[in-house]
């Protein structure tokens, strides 16, 4: 699935890296604890997530996420943001909830991080 | 590949750096041309290690030795040092405060994910003096 189609399907708002709009996503997590993330994500995943600070940024870095949506319209600060582009990280934010927000990618075609088959 | 060793100094409740470090040593790994995913398993089992001196230390260390064959990190830190290092290896114990929790740390989760990443790892504590973690990650020949 296209990060385009993510954000046009969440009507979501892109904070950085609107260049990268064209990326391919084929999995996805969802976590506010950012361990979690660092525990039980896989390489080249979306991150969704209600947490908007600067540790999510570094959190998705290192664990190799390739973006991340923000949900109930949580905004990050600008050195959040700017710390995303310098990572190269892109960022787009949401008004729908984790719940809604994982629903619709799922019904969309998104799968979850684990090996589990639908 | 050529060796490497480095250290990058850690200062405690730096939440606007924290994790500066393991990025560093991930660009270092990117530039020797470890694989990805050896270098995913370092730079987690780093971060989670450089979360616990900046939330629970004053200061600290985190030292980096590569080599051919493997990726040693050392992280010593100035802290309150571990009671019970078995209890902090069960993922979910922690005494972590609440405002570190709302950051998304603090779950219990540290120790048992630099466990989950590193081939060998050791962790010696003095109460009162600090705490320092050690692992190992192999680059095999397949690497």
């Amino acid at each position: 699935m296209l990060l385009r189609d993510i954000r046009e399907l969440l009507d979501a708002v892109v904070l950085a890296r609107e260049q990268d709009m064209g990326m391919e996503i084929e999995r996805a997590y969802c976590a506010d604890l950012m361990s979690d993330v660092l525990a039980f994500s896989i390489s080249n995943s979306l991150l969704i997530t209600g947490l908007t600070n600067t540790q999510v940024i570094r959190t998705a870095e290192v664990a190799t996420i390739k973006a991340i949506v923000f949900i109930q319209n949580k905004r990050p600060d600008i050195l959040t943001i700017s710390l995303a582009d310098e990572k190269k990280i892109p960022l787009l934010v949401t008004n729908f909830s984790m719940f809604d927000t994982c629903g619709l990618l799922f019904e969309k075609g998104l799968r979850s991080c684990s090996d589990l088959e639908f | 590949m050529l060796s490497s060793e480095g250290v990058f100094f850690l200062t405690g409740k730096d939440f606007k750096n924290a994790g500066a470090a393991s990025s560093s040593l991930k660009g270092i790994l990117e530039g020797m041309g470890i694989p990805a995913a050896t270098i995913r398993r370092v730079a987690i089992a780093a971060f989670e290690a450089e979360m616990n001196t900046i939330i629970y230390a004053v200061a600290g260390m985190m030292n980096y030795f590569i080599t051919p064959e493997m990726i040693k990190i050392r992280i010593q830190d100035m802290g309150p040092g571990i009671p019970d290092i078995d209890q902090a290896m069960k993922e979910g114990y922690s005494t972590a405060p609440d405002y570190i929790r709302e950051m998304g740390f603090g779950s219990g989760m540290g120790l048992p994910n630099i466990k989950r990443n590193a081939d060998a790892l050791t962790v010696n504590s003095i109460v009162g003096e600090g705490t320092t973690v050690e692992f190992f990650i192999n680059l095999t020949p397949c690497d």
